[in-house]
């Protein structure tokens, strides 16, 4: 089985570490991983804002990144979500239209290709996790399973649910800086949720809301360890 | 229960007049709200309780369905507006009624005050209608010197603290017993104990003084059956039946997309709305009104009825990318299934319509232009909890993102210009490589320990708020 990978914008950023466990987990699962070399970023954070322009001028580098056949695979909901919800909308007057719907029904996020093809990476640890429903993953990928059935397949791990968590973080790309109070406010809230559990560390498979409740939960003194539900499948 | 009771002058004076707080900026209302304890702890109460109820509701009836065929009735009877509003007009006049169409809140103002007027009116009692706070109906009718009372329990008590609601179909929600006692004792100079029957004992004795005395009686419309020209009025108080049974002129102001064709749509929103809004499959008082008391009737009923059919910018909404903004039945599910209304209430939103379908149609409605429409369609973390909540499937993070693409203002112009500069950099990948590893270097060189307490320029606003991981995974 072969699959591309998007690294996606905010590992190459913040965490370079999460895309290399995503190919990792892929390839322990026995996927041929390929890494397009002229992707860049999905253009969500300019579409979200209001400036589907901007964002199709980046969005459409993705989408010939990505071209052919190959399913491909997001270690993020939000930036899957975008791919399969937010193009067809964004390239539905465009000549690329078709490739933009092709590119959509062939998209993935990294859990749900794995449940789905019923790959394993046969990961191990040990310890107790919570997982925090990313937004888009859950409420516009509608996946709320995949995540739970790939930890579930993590020998010795635990997951212990946590209040409230499939209430946003608060992060909401441009939001967090438009409105840092009520995001922070969100976030403290999450961050709190998640270290009631007694878990060892928060996993998500969106690596923004992560930044944003660890970043929250240090400012306001939560211990609070936080892991990409990738490098948890890659250990 | 029996009051012990102090009559004083106090109870008389006239309610202070309401004012949007449309010149400070939307987050600043925010912050000042998330510092408010007691609001938060209200509105926390009131949402949870929203919820737990509305899990209920979609265990014991057919949720999905109802919701499914709510969204096919409502698409078909937006793209047949014009049709049903006709035959509705048609059969309110054949039943007796007046019917007038304005094209905005000003046209609805003015029609009611001549009317007023005309019928030397000077006290009007009014029962709970989102359109009316739409186009500031009590301060049209205050400046023309009449008097007009709010018989909604909870709009009543806006009225007496010179609020607004922050809610579509709770407006007092961000108030609890004890705040709303203080108000009671300080209106009325009597000694109300903090007792919920007691609050409810003095609210009625007081609203139905006017009831009697009202001279023209103004309601909203929940929905509008165009094949009978009925108009549906749902409530739990009873208040709306004697609105518009017992003064002799009823006015009921209509927004123009709440309409259905026939009788069988409409049964499927008498129960869906009172689903989605209280948790229940019936409002206690489900009003129907067809026309006027007919000549050779003897009792109850208005001799006269005016309905007025507000546009104020919904046409323009058809068969635009908003149109499904017309789909909306004012419930208010998304307000309380909404993060940031949680946290801040509705007045912080300083718009009638508050939460994420406040945030779409509060600009569309104003055409996009002004303050409101360059900020409140970013007051959302798009999480579409909204969608969920709906009752009738509107997709509300999607209006957003398009309202927000919509916004032309120098503040989004400005954005505009940065996302294009954004985009330049990031559609190459040599350039998007080189930005890349630019960041990097600055996330290595401000890094202490692991965390950047402080970024510069626009990521200021990130570390306001939060520290940033300057190595993954994070060490707390």
């Amino acid at each position: 089985m072969r699959a591309l990978l998007m690294r996606t914008c905010l590992a190459d950023l913040a965490a370079p570490a999460v895309a290399r466990a995503a190919r990792g987990a892929l390839e322990r699962a026995g996927v041929q991983v390929l890494v397009p070399r002229r992707q860049t970023c999905c253009g969500q954070p300019a579409w979200s804002a209001g400036h589907p322009e901007q964002a199709r001028a980046v969005a459409r580098r993705t989408l010939r990144a990505f071209a052919g056949e190959d399913p491909v695979v997001v270690p993020s909901g939000s930036c899957a979500a975008m791919l399969v919800h937010g193009y067809p909308e964004l390239f539905a007057d465009d000549p690329e239209a078709g490739a933009a719907r092709a590119l959509a029904s062939r998209t993935l996020e990294l859990s749900q290709f794995l449940v789905r093809h019923d790959l394993s990476p046969g990961s191990g640890a040990s310890g107790a996790v919570t997982y925090h429903d990313s937004c888009h993953m859950l409420r516009i990928l509608g996946e709320r399973d995949s995540p739970r059935a790939a930890l579930a397949g993590v020998a010795g791990l635990e997951l212990r649910e946590m209040a409230d968590t499939e209430v946003c973080c608060g992060f909401g790309g441009t939001f967090a800086l438009s409105f840092p109070e009520v995001s922070g406010s969100l976030g403290e809230q999450k961050a709190r949720n998640a270290a009631a559990t007694g878990a060892d560390e928060l996993v998500a498979c969106d690596l923004s809301c992560l930044l944003h409740i660890v970043g929250r939960a240090r400012r306001v003194g939560v211990p609070l360890r936080a892991r990409h539900l990738a490098e948890v499948l890659a250990a | 229960m029996r009051l012990r009771v102090r009559r004083t002058s106090g109870g008389t004076a006239p309610p202070p007049r309401v004012a949007y707080p449309e010149t400070e900026a939307l987050r600043e209302r925010a912050r000042e709200a998330l510092q408010d304890d007691q609001l938060r702890g209200n509105l926390r109460a009131a949402a949870g309780s929203w919820a737990k109820g509305q899990a209920a509701v979609r265990e014991r009836y057919p949720f999905a369905e109802m919701r499914a065929e709510a969204r096919r009735i409502r698409t078909e009877d937006i793209r047949r507006l014009p049709e049903l509003l006709d035959l509705l007009e048609e059969r309110v006049r054949a039943a007796g009624g007046t019917v007038v169409r304005v094209a905005d809140g000003e046209a609805a103002c003015r029609y009611v005050v001549e009317l007023a007027r005309r019928r030397g009116a000077r006290l009007l009692a009014k029962s709970k209608s989102m359109a009316t706070e739409e186009i500031k109906l009590n301060e049209a009718l205050e400046e023309a010197g009449l008097r007009v009372v709010e018989t909604d329990l909870g709009e009543w008590i806006l009225q007496l603290r010179g609020d607004h609601p922050s809610h579509i179909i709770a407006p007092a929600v961000h108030l609890n017993r004890d705040q709303i006692a203080d108000l009671f004792r300080r209106h009325s100079g009597e000694e109300i104990p903090n007792d919920r029957e007691a609050l409810i004992a003095y609210a009625r004795r007081r609203l139905r003084e006017d009831f009697a005395a009202a001279d023209i009686g103004v309601s909203g419309v929940n929905l509008a059956v165009a094949e009978t020209g009925t108009l549906c009025v749902m409530e739990n108080e009873g208040n709306v039946r004697l609105v518009t049974a017992l003064p002799p002129v009823h006015v009921a102001l209509l927004g123009m997309e709440r309409v259905v064709a026939d009788w069988e749509e409409a049964a499927l929103f008498l129960e869906l709305l009172p689903m989605a809004a209280i948790n229940d499959d019936a409002a206690t008082y489900v009003s129907l009104i067809t026309g006027t008391r007919a000549p050779d009737e003897a009792g109850d009923g208005p001799t006269e009825l005016h309905l007025v059919i507000l546009d104020g910018g919904r046409s323009a909404l058809r068969g635009t990318p908003f149109e499904e903004a017309l789909h909306c039945i004012r419930c208010g599910a998304c307000l309380y299934s909404c993060p940031m209304w949680r946290s801040v209430g509705g007045q912080a939103y300083g718009s009638p319509y508050s939460g994420p379908i406040g945030a779409v149609i509060t600009p569309l409605l104003e055409g996009m232009r002004g303050e409101r429409s360059s900020e409140l369609p970013f007051f959302s973390s798009l999480c579409g909890a909204c969608h969920q909540a709906c009752p009738v499937g509107i997709p509300l993070h999607d209006l957003l993102v398009r309202a927000r693409a919509a916004v032309d203002t120098p503040a989004s112009r400005r954005a505009r210009l940065a996302f294009r500069a954004w985009s330049i950099l990031w559609r190459w990948p040599p350039t998007y490589r080189a930005s890349v590893a630019l960041a990097r270097i600055g996330l290595a060189v401000m890094g202490r320990r692991g965390w950047v307490r402080r970024l510069p320029g626009p990521g200021a606003a990130w570390t306001d708020q939060r520290d940033l991981p300057s190595r993954w995974p994070p060490h707390p």
